[in-house]
């Protein structure tokens, strides 16, 4: 049995080089915000058509609402997700994914590890999946969705999803009851850092930009920019001037990522009512389809238009 | 004769989902197999969170052999005709019988359907259950097309008799049949095979896994009762938890836990909801004080620490969801204490109701004005059922039933008391709520009485001015239950209420008829529900002052008592006899034959005797109508059974003398008029 890692750090080079020595492509973050790890290209583009693929990466998470100027023990608006998807799912997804918790020091024999009912499901995303919570000792520490539809679409083959919260389960392991004081680094180290050594000042100025300060008409105006730009994108007639027909997938969702976030900010700024919601909701969703439409469409979505002329 | 053991491993099944999965897949296979000409003498499915196992006993070796014979065409028919045969029967020509027939020679096809063994049949029937089975949700993985729950693993599938066990030969989307099967996932994964039901059941015991869920209910309720009544304390009864926690472990583990003294100052209701909801706790009380002091968690693994990592993990988690709830109720309370319920409440006025009905503090401003009014009906003090409407929905703006909404109402008590409110008000902020569903308790305390009504009033009357209104299967704002509740409220507390008042005051200038009928429908699906009967409502609705549901359920009551006497029948048919001939006589001579009878014209004794008990009849029923006793009055009209029926058989009505006719038919129109005063008896079917 691996010994205790020790820093939040150590949890998740762990999983890194355990995903990695499971054939994962270790993929970086996006370089955009995104709410969730599932918004990477690498899941939800990816998660179409029939082309197999393995991935495993840390995506840094943006929940607006979930803002606590830093003083809540367990609440962040900044936080990292820890996200696997292989397709199609294999046999043995379950028993891979225990490995990974026993790579992490939660030895299976010594806790209650259980799979309990949670049907995944994403508005924005127009994607749903069956899976479970996974509890250990009763606390929730990753979700686990077998795909089912993204973007209006079936996914065939199925991908099997993974994802760890990551600062719940390191503040478990570590056995750290405020994430503030959880060492980011080796407490070793020449140089120890708390997770608050890096973060708390910015969860103070983010929480207060998102709740108080973000100018609501400018988002707004990004959203209505970002929708325009996905739309304009897609429907760009093919091929260019060269003969070029490429389809910008990705561009395209790139924006329809933007313009997600964006709603996210509009409601922690408390402008979007609940008949509101619902709408904004549906338009993201519609640029997700628009999206995945399109994905589907190219050589990586198992589509068979070329790549280039 | 071979017994049959299935079993479906596969990765967790839901909970909530088992109980149905196992009966699902007991009637499916059952009836696939005596659809197929077997027969069995037993079947039994059990599910635990991996899998689903059925055992059937005393199944027939192989279905029965038949013969079937089947006539076809003349031998002289079109070649199409004699194709099409040959392809419904599978036969080629040389295997036709020739047939005289009346009309000469015809085909016949006979048939021979040889007897099949049971292992064919069973692995028809299994493929073709998994294949379509049930599941409220499934799921395809990996790159296959099937369907189950969560990914299926593997297939047990055994016929066993004297000789031994042989597996059943079925493949799956590559999943074969096996004699073989896992234990519990981490203390005994390894496979091992099975050779019978018993067997099988002992080897899973063995492997740690209690195949029955009533078992593992058992094991788990009393391991926790007992481990709390070594702690001088009694576990909180929950059989809806108790069967969830049964489906979510193969081998339960009971750990009893205390909860930190910190807490123990929150509500116990809080402390209840938190631990069920989240964490599948069940509460553990002090039998002295009734203070909920502990938990008991099931665990699904045995460890070599007894469980101590197990225990402090779920401590922790439930420290750092109780340390919330604390945080949430002291911030309440705090708020309360300095702004009152009042403070609680400004936000609704930024909470939308309903565009069309503007927003929640719009609403509570209306169901406070409403409530003053209804109070005097039901007793209370119109300035304290005001006063409890206006802050009934403040605790909708409190942290706490923002985390726990199921807690609404009830914090609204706390929050009232500790706000200085009292005379029943507190009680109101839970209780108007209620009921909730058609076996909700009523509330009976008046100021609680008067918001419930004003509350559920205000509902019905703003969706039905913005014609919002329950439609088939569609009831999004749940209108039908508000209205059962007023029903329940005002019959239950056998309340005068008039309601047209009560929709005046709600939202003056709003139809009346349109709700009324709608509570009349509400009414009498509650009443035949009761045992009483739609005609007898109807009859009852007919009359005046049909917007006091207290009056007119009454009536009905009546009505149906006196029906069911010898009298009360047959009066109901002298009624109808007399109302028919006066119907159609009237319909004939374009006249109303209301001008009243008059005794001199009458010629029979029986005709004199019928005047003398109308005369009788009205005097006691007018009376006993006034002071709304309808039992005299039913029993007075019923008096008038022997004189109707006497009269019908003496008196011929269409009399050839046209005053002896008019006089009788306006005798008619006077039994009529008296039986209608009591009721609308022609609603009656019969």
């Amino acid at each position: 049995m691996a010994d205790s890692p020790r820093s939040f750090q150590e949890i998740i080079l762990r999983l890194q080089s355990y995903w990695a020595a499971r054939g994962c492509a270790i993929l970086q973050p996006y370089d955009m915000e995104v709410g969730a790890g599932t918004f990477h290209p690498a899941t939800t583009l990816r998660a179409l058509g029939s082309r197999p693929w393995a991935a495993a990466y840390v995506q840094p998470s943006r929940r607006p609402t979930d803002g606590r100027y830093g003083e809540n023990p367990n609440r962040l608006q900044h936080y990292y997700q820890y996200q696997v998807l292989i397709k199609p799912s294999p046999p043995d997804m379950q028993d891979l994914y225990l490995g990974s918790l026993a790579a992490i020091g939660i030895d299976a024999r010594l806790h209650d590890i259980r799979f309990v009912e949670d049907d995944w499901e994403s508005p924005t995303l127009g994607a749903w999946g069956l899976g479970w919570e996974v509890w250990c000792d009763g606390m929730e520490v990753s979700q686990f969705t077998y795909f089912q539809q993204v973007g209006g679409h079936d996914c065939r083959p199925v991908a099997g999803e993974l994802t760890y919260g990551l600062e719940r389960l390191a503040m478990y392991v570590l056995g750290v009851a405020h994430v503030m004081d959880m060492p980011f680094n080796d407490p070793q180290s020449p140089i120890p850092l708390t997770y608050g050594d890096i973060f708390r000042q910015t969860e103070q100025e983010y929480s207060r930009w998102n709740f108080d300060v973000a100018d609501t008409a400018t988002l707004l105006r990004h959203f209505e920019d970002a929708e325009a730009e996905c739309q304009r994108i897609l429907s760009t007639p093919q091929p260019d001037k060269a003969g070029r027909a490429i389809i910008m997938a990705h561009p395209a969702y790139d924006q329809c990522i933007k313009a997600s976030h964006l709603f996210n900010l509009l409601d922690a700024r408390g402008v979007i009512s609940v008949t509101e919601r619902q709408a904004y909701i549906g338009r993201v969703r519609a640029l997700a389809k628009l999206c995945a439409d399109a994905f589907v469409q190219t050589e990586a979505g198992g589509g068979s238009a070329p790549v280039a002329a | 004769m071979p017994d049959l053991l299935i079993e479906l491993f596969s990765e967790e099944i839901p909970a909530r989902m088992q109980a149905r999965a196992a009966d699902d897949l007991r009637r499916l296979v059952t009836d696939g197999l005596v659809a197929a000409g077997l027969t069995y003498a037993g079947a039994a499915a059990f599910a635990t969170p991996r899998r689903l196992a059925l055992s059937v006993s005393g199944l027939t070796a192989e279905s029965r052999s038949t013969k079937e014979e089947r006539k076809g065409p003349a031998t002289t028919a079109p070649a199409a005709a004699i194709d099409g045969f040959l392809r419904s029967t599978g036969l080629s020509r040389d295997q036709l019988e020739t047939r005289a027939d009346k009309k000469g020679e015809v085909y016949f096809a006979v048939i021979d359907r040889p007897g099949r063994a049971a292992s064919e049949i069973v692995a028809e029937v299994l493929s073709a259950t998994v294949r379509a089975f049930p599941w409220p949700k499934s799921m395809r993985w990996g790159a296959g097309s099937l369907r189950w729950v969560r990914p299926l693993h593997s297939i047990l599938c055994l016929l066993v008799d004297e000789a031994g066990a042989v597996t059943v030969p079925l493949e799956l989307e590559g999943i074969a049949s096996s004699n073989r099967t896992r234990g519990h996932r981490f203390m005994a994964p390894s496979e091992f095979t099975v050779t019978n039901f018993d067997d099988y059941e002992a080897k899973l015991k063995r492997a740690h896994v209690i195949l029955r869920p009533e078992d593992r209910a058992d094991a788990i309720w009393q391991e926790a009762t007992s481990q709390a009544f070594a702690q001088g304390l009694e576990v909180v009864p929950d059989a809806g938890l108790l069967a969830e926690v049964a489906g979510l472990v193969e081998w339960p583990v009971v750990l009893l836990g205390r909860i930190a003294e910190d807490f123990l100052g929150l509500p116990p209701e809080v402390l209840q909801t938190s631990m069920r909801e989240h964490q599948k706790f069940f509460s553990v009380r002090n039998p002295r004080t009734g203070r909920i002091e502990a938990y008991v968690t099931v665990a699904n693994i045995e460890t070599i620490d007894h469980g101590a990592t197990i225990l402090a993990g779920n401590g922790k988690v439930l420290a750092a969801r109780l340390s919330d709830a604390r945080f949430f109720w002291e911030n309440d309370l705090r708020l309360v204490k300095t702004l009152g319920m009042e403070g609680m409440a400004a936000g609704l006025a930024q909470v939308t109701f309903h565009n069309k009905l503007g927003s929640q503090a719009d609403r509570v401003a209306r169901i406070a004005a409403l409530a003053r009014e209804i109070a005097p009906f039901v007793g209370a003090k119109p300035d304290l059922a005001a006063e409890a409407a206006r802050i009934c929905k403040a605790d909708l703006q409190s942290a706490m039933v923002g985390e726990f909404p199921e807690l609404q109402g009830l914090m609204g008590r706390y929050y009232a008391a500790a706000a200085g409110h009292d005379d029943g008000v507190p009680e109101a902020c839970q209780e108007h709520w209620q009921p909730l569903g058609p076996s909700d308790t009523v509330p009976t305390a008046p100021v609680s009485v008067a918001v419930a009504l004003a509350d559920k009033i205000d509902t019905l009357t703003g969706f039905w001015a913005i014609d919002e209104k329950p439609t088939g299967s569609k009831d999004p704002f749940a209108l039908r239950r508000a209205a059962l509740g007023v029903i329940r409220l005002v019959l239950g507390n056998g309340l005068t209420l008039p309601l047209r008042a009560a929709f005046v005051f709600a939202r003056p200038g709003l139809p009346q008829d349109d709700l009324l009928a709608f509570f009349h429908d509400r009414l009498k699906v509650y009443l035949k529900d009761q045992g009483l009967r739609h005609d007898i409502i109807d009859a009852c609705i007919a009359m005046p002052g049909n917007d006091d549901l207290t009056l007119l359920v009454k009536r009905a009551g009546a009505l149906a008592a006196v029906l069911k006497t010898d009298d009360g029948e047959n009066l109901l048919q002298g009624f109808k006899r007399a109302n028919n001939i006066l119907t159609q006589a009237e319909g004939r001579d374009g006249v109303e034959y209301s001008y009243g009878a008059d005794p001199k014209f009458a010629d029979h004794a029986a005709e004199h005797a019928l005047f003398a008990a109308l005369d009788r009849a009205e005097a006691a029923i007018r009376p006993a109508m006034a002071a709304e006793d309808f039992a005299t009055a039913m029993a007075a009209m019923a008096a008038l059974r022997a004189p109707i029926d006497a009269f019908f058989t003496a008196v011929q009505v269409n009399d050839d003398n046209p005053i002896l006719r008019r006089n009788r038919l306006n005798l008619l129109s006077r039994i009529r008029a008296t039986c209608l005063e009591v009721a609308d008896l022609t609603r009656i079917e019969g």
